[in-house]
């Protein structure tokens, strides 16, 4: 009896995972196949009929592709002023003895778990009151950025560090290596692999970040500001191109990722 | 063997561990983020509370004179949104949990060597744009589409009608689509504290439980439930509490009949020449709740676990 | 003077370290002669260990100094003292190959050409053909040999070993220690090999120092230590021991007399550590011999009558007796299967020895003291 019941609830989990998973990727195949849709009219919600035409044409409206280049452009700079700021801080964290760790704890979880709307209203009125209501663009983007970015790095690199052995740079001490060396050789290596996952997460945090953007934007206009914009009137195949261009960026990137491990294990 | 009773050397400490003396590396490696942090996160805030007692137009500018009134603005006008924001995102969290722990089991527990790729599976739709994939759902849900169909024809929406889910046979543009929008967009939010978590969990620990007679459903209680519930909670501070803030489904997938608190937010912000001091109050609410509750909790469950 | 071109015999002195309210070294004065293979034996949290980091300079002394010749280093970092450990866990470096591991020490102090010296010392260690793989694809013995070889290239004046072998199986783990002790004695450095095995120790070892809580309880060969040793603590932490109570009767010729539980015992006065009052008799149990109470026991050994078989188990080399004494007392007795018939429990024996066997100890020490592994740091 147990035996059955096991089997039922064995397979009930993967049946229920599987579906969960499909309402995970349904919107992204949809977004896929929509993006060789041509529109019937300024929405593109309903099939008409294939055609490569958004492929083709991808900034048709130069609007768009000029908010794509800002945003890009954004992502780059958040991504590695909050990257060397995170990695700082985890190695503070994990490598040494310091005061005020549960206050930084805190100050690092707030910005992950804070709505961002209230993130994005407060450092509007701080930009207001300190370098005026003018002073709203692409610098206070930028700084919004980093500033929500920052505690994710950290996790990432932390997490990354944990694993270490922590026995690794004694070794490395005991042959003679100095402080510096031990880093560069030892420590440096085994670590870069959060560290670009950090990057990888800091920048896809930035280049999608509409809410906290859009208070502190001003005149700028990135690529999530373009689309909430134009929603109201038209959504043209273009931007399930985009779209389809960022997942596809983001597998072919997770795949590259795991083929260092698949030859790994196969050599082995 | 000698014994030399020479004068201990200087360097040795009286106490304790000598080497660690006062370092300031970590300082130095901290000071960078930590004030980025404190400037553009911390800060903000207390010139947020400032904005809200202030009157005045864009054009013309704003000066603090102290109008707390529009604290109780926010209340008297906006009840209607805050109450949706709340109910929105108490059932986008509890969905989220029920929806996410399964999965999170399921990958810690049977993914074996696939673990890694199933987590980043679970993680990358999130990573492309996420407006851009709220925008499907108006695809997938519309009245034209197939889901909708089988729905109408299985009587289901006319179950949601009733429950004052949606209205009519029309799915989109309502309560049900925007929680339903939250759901899909938070979930990643849960399922990864609640992997993290459920991960660490040994195995063996499972066989423990069963040799002990535990059955299959009591060993999850007994023993996978309450070493998975600092995950539940970081899962559900996570989710929750950003939920309340967005506003993205409730636009796009919503009506003019569940506004969220979010919104008004950036209208006031951005459209309402008048209207930054009281989008600073509601901004000043939402952060001193989130803070009781961070607060409340390292409080209970120390700071550790949080990061 | 440049610490890293310090040489000669390795002494520590008063050496002590606390942590707070705990002392884990106390006072350690040992010296340590160029070229030998030295043991530091003891249970856990004995101090071998933190003794060890504090010679490596991974774990700065709370008093005392540590010398290298005439070369105080009591203070200096680790990446300058000519010391090389091996750790526990190996401690290899996961995203090198065995190459670039083992040359990692000679490339840290500026050697430029590595290639023969990496290469004769893999061949000393047999693993010239692995050069080019990744720790995480060797076996546990074959790590473990690379973590020596990362260190010997060095020629360290001292090498130290922290439980080398602990996780390997009992066959490797001989394999090695025989290993070990030939490479030792063909490079000729100082060894220093942390272990609570005491068969490892006795195996590898020149001289073993024994040590509780802290500090040495005897130094010496292992022969000294085994055949002769000086506390308690010793005596059963070093194989097993038969250790009775009793009162110094008289001395005289070079012999010792010794009344316990109304037997009559002699010893050799130079193996007694006390002359007067109260002893604790002990020898080893395959020193002993069991004789039917029927029997005639030989002249001149020392006798105990009225004992018990209370269990025998036949290990194949040897049957191990436990007799029952009169006064309650557990004896251990290891005879040798030489085709003598095995005593049944339940039967009435007498156990003898070779009075030249016994050794005396201060009967004010614990008796029990080494004899089980506590939770709590010994004494």
């Amino acid at each position: 009896m147990t035996k059955t019941f096991d089997w039922i609830k064995a397979h009930t989990l993967l049946f229920v995972s599987t579906l969960i998973f499909i309402f995970l990727i349904a919107p992204n195949a949809v977004m896929l196949l929509f993006s060789f849709n041509q529109p019937a009219n300024k929405y593109n919600f309903i099939w008409n009929r294939f055609s490569t035409n958004a492929w083709k044409n991808p900034c048709a409206s130069s609007d768009m592709c000029s908010s794509i280049k800002l945003s890009v452009t954004i992502a780059i700079i958040a991504m590695i002023l909050s990257t060397v700021l995170g990695t700082m801080v985890a190695f503070a964290m994990m490598r040494y003895r310091f005061r005020g760790r549960t206050f930084l704890n805190v100050l690092l979880f707030l910005p992950m778990a804070a709505p961002e709307v209230t993130m994005g209203i407060t450092l509007m009125t701080f930009f207001f009151n300190t370098t005026g209501s003018n002073s709203l663009g692409f610098g206070t983007i930028v700084i919004a950025h980093v500033m929500f970015s920052l505690s994710y790095v950290v996790v990432t690199v932390k997490a990354r560090l944990a694993g270490m052995d922590p026995t690794l740079e004694k070794a490395a001490a005991d042959l003679y290596a100095t402080p510096i060396q031990t880093f560069r050789r030892v420590t440096l290596p085994l670590v870069m692999p959060g560290i670009l996952a950090a990057a990888l997460l800091s920048f896809a945090l930035s280049i999608d970040d509409y809410i906290i953007t859009v208070l502190t934007a001003g005149n700028e206009v990135t690529f999530p500001m373009y689309v909430y914009a134009s929603f109201q009137h038209s959504v043209p195949a273009q931007i399930d191109v985009i779209g389809s261009t960022m997942l596809l960026i983001t597998l072919a990137g997770i795949t590259f990722a795991q083929v260092p491990q698949i030859i790994k294990t196969r050599k082995a | 063997m000698t014994t030399l009773t020479e004068a201990p050397p200087k360097a040795s400490a009286v106490l304790g561990e000598p080497k660690k003396k006062r370092n300031l590396l970590p300082y130095i490696l901290l000071a960078p983020g930590v004030l980025w942090l404190v400037i553009f996160f911390l800060i903000p805030i207390f010139t947020a509370v400032s904005a809200s007692v202030q009157t005045g137009s864009l054009d013309m500018g704003f000066k603090v004179t102290w109008n707390w009134a529009n604290y109780s603005a926010t209340f008297s006008t906006y009840n209607t949104e805050i109450v949706h924001s709340l109910i929105y995102s108490v059932a986008c969290t509890v969905i989220c949990l029920v929806l996410g722990y399964p999965l999170a089991y399921f990958i810690a527990f049977r993914g074996g060597k696939w673990k890694n790729l199933l987590m980043a599976l679970v993680i990358a739709p999130a990573f492309t744009s996420f407006l851009i994939r709220t925008i499907a759902w108006e695809t997938i849900l519309s009245d034209h589409g197939t889901v909708v169909r089988i729905m109408t024809d299985l009587r289901i929406t006319n179950l949601m009608d009733h429950l004052g889910l949606i209205t009519g046979n029309h799915v989109l543009n309502s309560p049900f689509s925007v929680v339903f929008g939250m759901v899909y967009n938070f979930l990643p939010f849960t399922v990864l504290p609640l992997y993290t978590s459920l991960e660490k969990i040994d195995p063996r620990l499972h066989e423990a439980g069963r040799d002990l007679y535990c059955s299959g459903y009591r060993t999850w209680r007994y023993v996978t439930w309450p070493l998975s519930l600092p995950g539940v909670i970081a899962g559900t501070l996570l989710t929750f509490i950003p939920a309340v803030g967005d506003y993205i489904n409730a636009y796009m997938l919503g009506s003019p009949n569940t506004q969220v608190i979010g919104q008004v937010i950036e209208n006031e912000a951005l459209r309402d020449v008048f209207g930054y001091p009281i989008a600073s109050a509601m901004g000043v609410i939402l952060t001193f709740g989130t803070l009781a509750i961070v607060l409340a909790y390292v409080k209970k469950a120390g700071s550790e676990d949080l990061l | 003077m440049n610490t890293l071109d310090a040489v000669g015999d390795l002494r520590l002195t008063g050496l002590t370290k606390r942590f707070g309210s705990f002392t884990a070294v106390d006072g350690l004065d040992l010296s340590i002669p160029q070229g030998s293979f030295f043991a530091l034996l003891g249970a856990s949290g004995c101090g071998k260990t933190t003794t060890l980091r504090m010679v490596s300079g991974l774990e700065d002394p709370t008093a005392g100094r540590i010398f290298i010749g005439d070369t105080e280093v009591t203070t200096t970092k680790p990446y300058k003292r000519p010391v090389n450990t091996v750790f526990q866990n190996y401690a290899l470096f996961p995203h090198l190959n065995i190459y670039d591991n083992v040359a990692f020490g000679l490339r840290r102090r500026g050697v430029k050409d590595v290639k023969k010296q990496v290469d004769d010392i893999l061949a000393l260690v047999e693993l010239g053909h692995l050069a080019k793989r990744k720790p995480t694809q060797l076996s546990g013995g074959q790590q473990q040999r690379v973590a020596v070889a990362r260190s010997l290239i060095n020629q360290p004046q001292v090498l130290l070993l922290d439980e080398p072998l602990g996780a390997l199986d009992l066959k490797l783990r001989r394999q090695m220690q025989i290993e070990l002790k030939r490479i030792q004695t063909e490079v000729g450095l100082t060894f220093v090999h942390v272990t609570h095995d005491q068969e490892e120790a006795m195996t590898m070892a020149d001289t073993i120092a024994v040590m509780n809580a802290g500090a040495i309880e005897q130094l010496g060969s292992p022969e000294e230590l085994y055949e002769n040793p000086a506390t308690t603590f010793v005596a059963n932490f070093l194989g097993q021991s038969n250790l009775v109570a009793g009162t110094v009767t008289g001395k005289e010729d070079g012999v010792v007399t010794v009344e316990a539980h109304g037997h009559r015992v002699a010893l050799p006065a130079e193996r007694s550590r006390v002359e007067t009052g109260a002893v604790i008799i002990g020898v080893r149990p395959e020193k002993v011999q069991l004789a039917a109470s029927d029997e005639e026991v030989p002249a001149g050994r020392n006798v105990l009558t009225g004992g018990v078989v209370s269990d025998a188990s036949f290990i194949g080399v040897s049957t191990q007796y436990l007799v029952k004494m009169p006064w309650g007392q557990e004896l251990a007795v290891f005879e040798q299967n030489t085709g003598k018939e095995i005593f049944r429990p339940g039967t009435e024996v007498a156990l003898h020895w070779d009075a030249s066997q016994t050794f005396g100890l201060d009967g004010s020490q614990d008796i029990e003291a080494g004899a089980e592994i506590d939770d709590e740091a010994a004494k």
